[in-house]
Formats: C-alpha cells, structure tokens, sequence
C-alpha cells in the first residue's frame, strides 16, 4: 500500500553517521521530485553521544513531523531510551536494527513493532571502506525503492570534497544495503512523485533565517556560536563576503550585540542570531538600541531552558525575555517565524521593521524550526528591504530625536557633515543633549513608543485562514502541526480558523479584535510549561469567554493528532 | 572623504562642543579632552569623518563635549561599539574613550580581545584609579592598600591591573603613556595612536581631585620615559618589568596584521540563492 506521506527515523550513537544517512535519504527524494522535511535530535555531546534523524517524506508540502514513524533504522542502541518518547512506533511500524547490537530495548520491542535484525555492521565490514550509516540508508532506500540514479548524484556531491575513493565506497556500502533491503518484509511505500519539474529548495530553518537577513539589506553581523542558533552565523559568514558586508566574530554575546549597534550607527544594516542564554545577555545593549534608536535585529533560536536547560532541543520559552527582558520602557519588535519556510520571510519583515522605524527586533524562531531541514517550493520573494530614513549633507540645526508626525526621527549616518551628533543610553532632549528633565524624558518616552504604535504593519501580523466560529490562536513551530490538523478535521467537514501571530510586539490589538469577529471559543496551542502565550494572549487582547489551552513544555513536538483530539475533543 | 590640500585647517575649538562638561575642577579630564581636540585639528579630520565612542563613567562623557559623531553607549563596551563601526566603516577615525573601570574591569573582556583583533582605532583610556561617577569606589588600577572607599574598607588586597602589559601580551599594536598635566604631549602622542595602523592604547594619568586627591601629586612623580619606543616586545615586556606607572611615552609599536575585512560585491543575492535550489 502507498501513502502520500511517510516518515522514517534513523538514531545512533553520535558521530555514526546519522545525520549524514537521513541528510541524503532527503535529498534522495527531493531529486526525485519529492517534498519532505528532516527534524534532529541529539543529546549535548558532540560526539559519542545519541543522534537521531526525523524525516518525513511526501508527495505534496509538509511542514513538521507526522504522529507516527513508518520506519526505524537502528544503526545501535545506545541510550535509544532517551529518544523513545521522541520516536512514535506502533504496530504498524517496522524496526530494522543491527543483528549484532544486542537484545532490542524494552522501549523498542513494547511498542509492537516489527522487528528485523539484519547484519548491518557486518555487511559495512565486507565493503572496502564501507560505513555503517550507507548500508542503513541503502537498507532504507532499497525498502522504498529509491533511483539508484538520485542517490549516486547526491552521494557524489556530498562526498566529492573526500575524493573519488570515498565516493566509490559509499556508493558500494549503500549498494550492499539495498541487497540487505530484500531480507526485510516492508509494505511502507511513497507514491509516485509529483514535483520532479517543480522549482523547489531545501534548506534549514537557520539558513533561511540567514538568506532572509541578506534579503533585508543586513551588511554586518557580530557573531558568537551557540547552539542552536550558529547556522544562521555560519551561513552569514560567507554570504555576507560576497555582498560586500562582513562578519565578526565576537568575543562573547556582550560583545557580538554591542558591535552590531556600533556596525549599525555607521549606517550598515546589522544583524546577530543567538538562544536564550545569549539573549539574556545581551538585553542591557537592546535597551540601548531602544533608547539610541539605533537598529538592530536579533534573531533568537530558542531551546529548552531556563539557564543551560537543554540545548540541543526545542521549546519555545523565551517569549517572555523576548516581550519583557529590558529594563525600563523599551518599546521593541517581536516577531516569530511559524514554519521552516517563514524563518526567510520573518526574518527580512523583521530586518525592514527595524530600519524603518529605528529600534530592536528580535525574531523568535525555535531549534525545531532553525535546525530542521524542507523541501519545499520556492518561496516567494517579498520585497522588503532596509530603507532607513537619514539627512542629507548640509542639514543644519540637525536635531537627532526631534518630535516627528511619524515619530521616526532621521537619523545622521557619520560621513554626513552637518549630521554630527552623539548617540546616547542616557535620555536626551530632542538634540541629543543628555537630559535628566521629566519633560524631555516624556517626550522622548511618547515618541519611541508612537512611532511603534502607529505603523501599518499590514496583514503580516498574523497568518490568518478560514472562517468558522471556533479559532486556533498559536504562534512560531506549534502553527504547521496545528495547520495540518484543521486539514485533517475540515476532511471530516469540521472547520476551525487558524490565527497564527507573526508580529507579537506591538500587539495588533485591534487587528486581532478583527480576527476574532464571530470567534466563539478559541483553542490555544503553545509549548511553554508555564503557558507564556496564553498569559501573553490574556495580557494584550480580548477573548471570548470559551478558552481552551493546550500547551507542554519541550522538547516533545505537538504532533497534528493531538491538535485533532483537542479539537474534536471539545465538540 | 574631503581632501586634505583643499580642506580648510581646523581649529581645536572646532571640535568642541558648547556642552559644559559634568566633571570637577581640576579634573584631568578637561585637559584630555583638549588634548582630543588638538590632535584632530593636527590630522585636520573632516568632522563629519570622525568618531568618538564611549562607555559609561565620568571620563566616558567625552564624546558629547566633542562636535564630531559620537556614541556615549553603555558600561564597558565602548570597545564593542567602536569595532563594529570601524569593521563596517572602515574610511572613518574611530575614537574609543573612557576610564579604568569601564575599560580594565566590566569591560576587561572586550580589552583583551581588541587587542587580539587588532582593528585600526585608537583607545584613549583616563587612568584616575577609582570610580568616580558612583563615589569614589576602588577600580582595577587602584593600590591594594587604598581603604578609602566605604565599599573596601580595609582595602582591596588585590593586586593592580597592568593595561600597558595586559595590551603587549594581548597584541595591541602601539602602547603609549601619557600625562593629563601634559596636554601637548599628550595630543602628540594621540595622533601618532591614530597614525599607527591597528590597535593602539594610550594608557593616560588623569587625576581625580575629589576622591583621590593624593593624585596632585602625580606632576612631580611622571617623568618622560629614559628610553626610546621600540617595536621589540620582548624588549617592552622587559621594561615593563621595572616601571613604577610614572614613566611616560610610546612604550612599543608592532607591525601585526591589521583585522580590516575587504568590504567588496562579488555576487547578486539571485546567485546566492541559487545554493538552495534542487
């Protein structure tokens, strides 16, 4: 029997090649016209700790995880318990592990799967060079019957670096696992594809975010690495060279943000990316970018916290430091990405926003966002591009904070004569004179914060779809779980409206009013133990009387069956 | 950037603001600050080319009271500020100012490391050993033995910072010392600071009358240095070995490689996306 979607795992001690077996089995299948996408999980060691590869391959768009895993590849079993909860077997699922590695966990044999222990280490063994991660990903492609032709064609361009040799030998250890394949008995099965012609990319959530700050003009980034948000710095580093900006590498997060403000006060639209431990850091310096006007983006990849909490994992959590870390009134812009895809777009909306209006914005994505990898059509290009309103050469009586109708003040970039004027933490008269008057602090307190206020943000706020009396209000990574959810119940003739909010801070309070006209009850869905959206969504907006929360903390993803129970649930 | 022939010569005045600075009499600050304007008019800066970053402290108010851009940012990172504008701005005279607890203390981190990078821009650091703008508090360049302060009662019992050893071992590429009672020379040594290409940290006696007012006596203690700079560090390292902090001028410049990024379009964001495409 063929589906229009199935998903496979593979897991294994870090350093076995895991990530490497599920990174070609997806781009296997986008050669061959397939969409798909691939989550990671890994415990925090770098090495010789456990891996595992989530992916889910499919005829049409997918944008996360399904409930279930078709298929388990078990290169071994160390510490698979740790993923269990992670890994959703039952007995329609088949499991295909090493013959050698031991008995099968409880965890594992428990959930009724079918089991084949196949000889895959000693088949590796057998081949000049051979590796156990190609013999499970021939293993895998043989079950599914994979053109030998895609795989060769990736093969080659993801090992090409290493040389011809090791080119040959994995293509001889995948070989040998696709012999391997005929000893399993699998009904898993994709249908045909459809997108073979279609213009489509892959890339991570962090790439996207990186390639979306190119688009919005960023020529600058102060960068220091912290998982998992270093892709995006990663992916900057040589894409800004050749657009003719620049990266440094900072000596902390004090420093990467300071260095931005600074890149930015030259003129230079600037940009960092970090996670929550970075952000809490660097909070003191937003305000700083708040009070000077001076913009800057921030793109925070969250993960399971408070303080080290759990790096390598998902939640989203840092809603709260997002909305309220700075000290004193410091109107900024939130904004949080809803799919892989979104991370592009979000981030370049988010670049605009604070050019344009001269503040901080810090864009919220998540690990299982930033790290997850899709196939999916090209996205289209909005364009939105840094436009910062500054003064010519030759202004005179240049007053730096002067009271505008927009509230936005235009700004002098050194190089400018006549521009001259000193950018300050401390608060000014409209000048730029530090000034410690309650008038001027009034003045200054109303202008940043109007200037937020009044902007048309047009309908990017929010991702709104549908029409019916009962809405889902979500935000960042739980929206493609909950989008596929109103899918599947709209097929059993249920409707539910889907209000996704981009923009977080301001708050659209009156936009949202809009959305909800006719909303009878609302379902809230968000993973944060503490509930940080719901008491967010309470703090800003009106609800209908009907509310209903469906939250947990991470690293567990919200799975699109769950949303049905909730939905279905409250009939 | 103006050129220089057909640039009209600058006053120091010039490069003054109106702006009554916040500090004491008889501050040294005041005279660092003119020895700031006197160095720009030597190089003749378009003003609008320049700028003067700070961090947080008395000594850290500079760049208001100077008439070129500036950036008065936030406690121990005018470092920071000064390396993101320079990388990214790189035809500008980039300024980094402020005192020894801003720069030796919560920013000591970002001290290091500019060094280490080397980026062009010139550090003019006012040494008064004690924070000044919360009360007379102990700083890392303050003796051991200072019991002054309500905060280190018996003193702090730790041994002082050393900037100018701090920045040979760390790579700066021109060390200097200067003395506020000697604005001339001082300014002297800021332009050629600002000349030496890289790093450069002009480490500045600048008393603070109200709470070390023993530091009056900094003018019969400073002596010009009895030797020569030399771009020898081992040579420098060696006589920093013997130096009390009083001995004044260039005490070594480098020649490490400048951090100066080219900033050069070499592909369209449509060649760059390509990457992405199946």
């Amino acid at each position: 029997m063929s589906a229009e979607s199935i998903s496979i795992a593979f897991t294994g001690a870090g350093g076995a090649g895991v990530m490497t077996a599920g990174q070609m089995l997806l781009d296997t299948a986008a050669k061959a016209g397939y969409y798909g996408l691939m989550t990671r999980s890994s415990g925090p060691q770098i090495r010789g700790g456990e891996a595992a590869a989530f992916l889910r391959l499919a005829v049409d768009p997918v944008q996360c995880p399904d409930d279930r895993m078709d298929m388990h590849l078990a290169f071994d079993w160390m510490n698979v318990e740790r993923f269990s909860a992670e890994l959703p077997l039952d007995s329609n699922s088949i499991v295909i592990c090493d013959e050698a590695a031991g008995d099968v966990p409880e965890v594992i044999s428990a959930t009724g799967a079918k089991i084949f222990a196949v000889p895959l280490k000693d088949t590796a063994k057998s081949v000049e060079g051979g590796r156990l991660n190609m013999v499970g990903f021939g293993v895998v492609g043989g079950l599914l019957n994979l053109s030998e032709e895609a795989v060769i064609a990736i093969v080659e361009k993801a090992l090409k670096r290493k040389g011809q040799e090791a080119v040959d030998s994995s293509i001889a250890g995948y070989k040998a696992g696709v012999e391997l394949a005929k000893t399993v008995k699998s009904d898993v099965a994709l249908s045909a594809a459809k997108a073979k012609d279609t213009d489509r990319w892959a890339m991570s959530g962090n790439e996207a975010a990186g390639f979306g700050a190119l688009r919005g003009g960023i020529r600058f980034c102060a960068a220091y690495p912290i998982t998992p948000a270093t892709e995006v710095l990663e992916y900057l580093a040589p894409n800004l060279e050749k657009v003719g900006g620049t990266l440094v590498q900072a000596e902390d997060e004090l420093a990467s943000i300071v260095q931005i403000i600074g890149g930015s006060f030259g003129g230079t639209p600037s940009l960092t990316a970090t996670s929550g431990p970075g952000l809490a850091l660097m909070m003191e310096a937003l305000g700083l970018a708040v009070s000077s006007e001076t913009p800057v983006t921030v793109v925070n990849v969250q993960r399971g916290g408070p303080s080290t909490g759990i790096p390598t994992k998902s939640e989203q959590s840092d809603l709260n430091i997002a909305l309220h870390g700075m000290h004193g009134d410091a109107p900024h812009i939130v904004t949080a990405a809803n799919t892989i895809n979104d991370c592009l777009f979000t981030t370049q909306w988010s670049v605009f926003l604070a050019e344009r209006l001269q503040t901080a914005s810090i864009v919220l994505t998540d690990q299982s966002l930033g790290q997850s990898r899709i196939v999916d059509n090209k996205p289209a290009d909005l364009s939105f591009f840094a436009k910062r309103e500054t003064v010519e050469a030759g202004v005179e009586n240049y007053h730096r904070y002067a009271v505008t109708a927009s509230g936005v003040s235009p700004m002098a970039i050194p190089g400018t004569p006549g521009g001259e004027y000193v950018a300050d933490g401390l608060e000014t008269s409209t000048d730029g004179r530090p000034s410690s008057a309650a008038e001027d602090h009034a003045i200054q307190l109303d202008k940043r914060e109007r200037k937020l206020a009044d902007f048309d943000y047009g309908d990017h706020w929010a991702d709104i779809e549908g029409d019916a009396d009962m809405a889902i209000v979500t935000w960042g990574s739980s929206t493609a779980p909950v989008r596929e959810a109103i899918k599947r119940v709209e097929a059993q003739g249920k409707k539910v409206k889907l209000i996704s909010l981009r923009l977080l801070m301001p708050a659209q309070t009156e936009k949202f009013d809009e959305a909800l006209k006719g909303i009878k009850r609302v379902l809230i869905i968000e993973q944060s133990h503490s509930k940080q959206f719901y008491r967010y969504l309470r703090a800003y907006y009106d609800l209908p009387k009907d509310v209903k929360l469906f939250n947990r903390a991470g690293p567990l993803a919200i799975r699109p069956g769950e949303i049905v129970e909730q939905i279905e649930s409250w009939s | 950037m103006t050129t220089e022939a057909a640039a009209p010569k600058r006053t120091a005045k010039e490069y003054k603001s109106s702006y009554k600075p916040v500090w004491c009499p008889g501050c040294g600050d005041f005279s660092v600050l003119s020895s700031v304007t006197k160095a720009l008019a030597e190089m003749n800066v378009p003003k609008e080319d320049c700028a003067v970053i700070s961090g947080i402290g008395c000594s850290s108010r500079i760049p208001a009271y100077t008439s070129v851009y500036g950036f008065h940012g936030i406690h121990g990172r005018a470092l920071a500020l000064a390396t993101g504008l320079k990388v990214s701005r790189p035809e500008l005279t980039v300024i980094a100012t402020g005192g020894d607890g801003d720069g030796f203390s919560i920013g000591g981190n970002h001290f290091i490391h500019a060094c280490r990078r080397n980026v062009d821009m010139t550090y003019v650091v006012m040494d008064n050993e004690v924070y000044g703008m919360t009360k007379g508090q102990a700083s890392p360049t303050t003796a051991p033995d200072w019991d002054k302060s309500k905060l280190t009662p018996h003193g702090t019992g730790v041994n002082p910072f050393n900037p100018m050893a701090v920045a040979l071992a760390s790579g700066a590429n021109f060390i200097a010392r200067g003395f506020s009672g000697d604005p001339n020379g001082v300014a002297k040594m800021i332009v050629e600071g600002i000349k030496h290409p890289g790093f450069s940290l002009i480490q500045i006696l600048s008393p603070c009358v109200t709470f070390r007012p023993e530091q009056r006596d900094w003018k019969g203690m400073v002596r010009p240095a009895p030797v020569e700079a030399t771009d020898d560090s081992s040579r420098a390292a060696r006589r920093l070995m013997s130096d009390d902090g009083f001995n004044t001028g260039v005490l070594y410049y480098g020649h490490r490689k400048v951090y100066e990024p080219k900033l050069e379009e070499k592909n369209t964001l449509a060649e760059i996306e390509q990457g992405f495409a199946i």
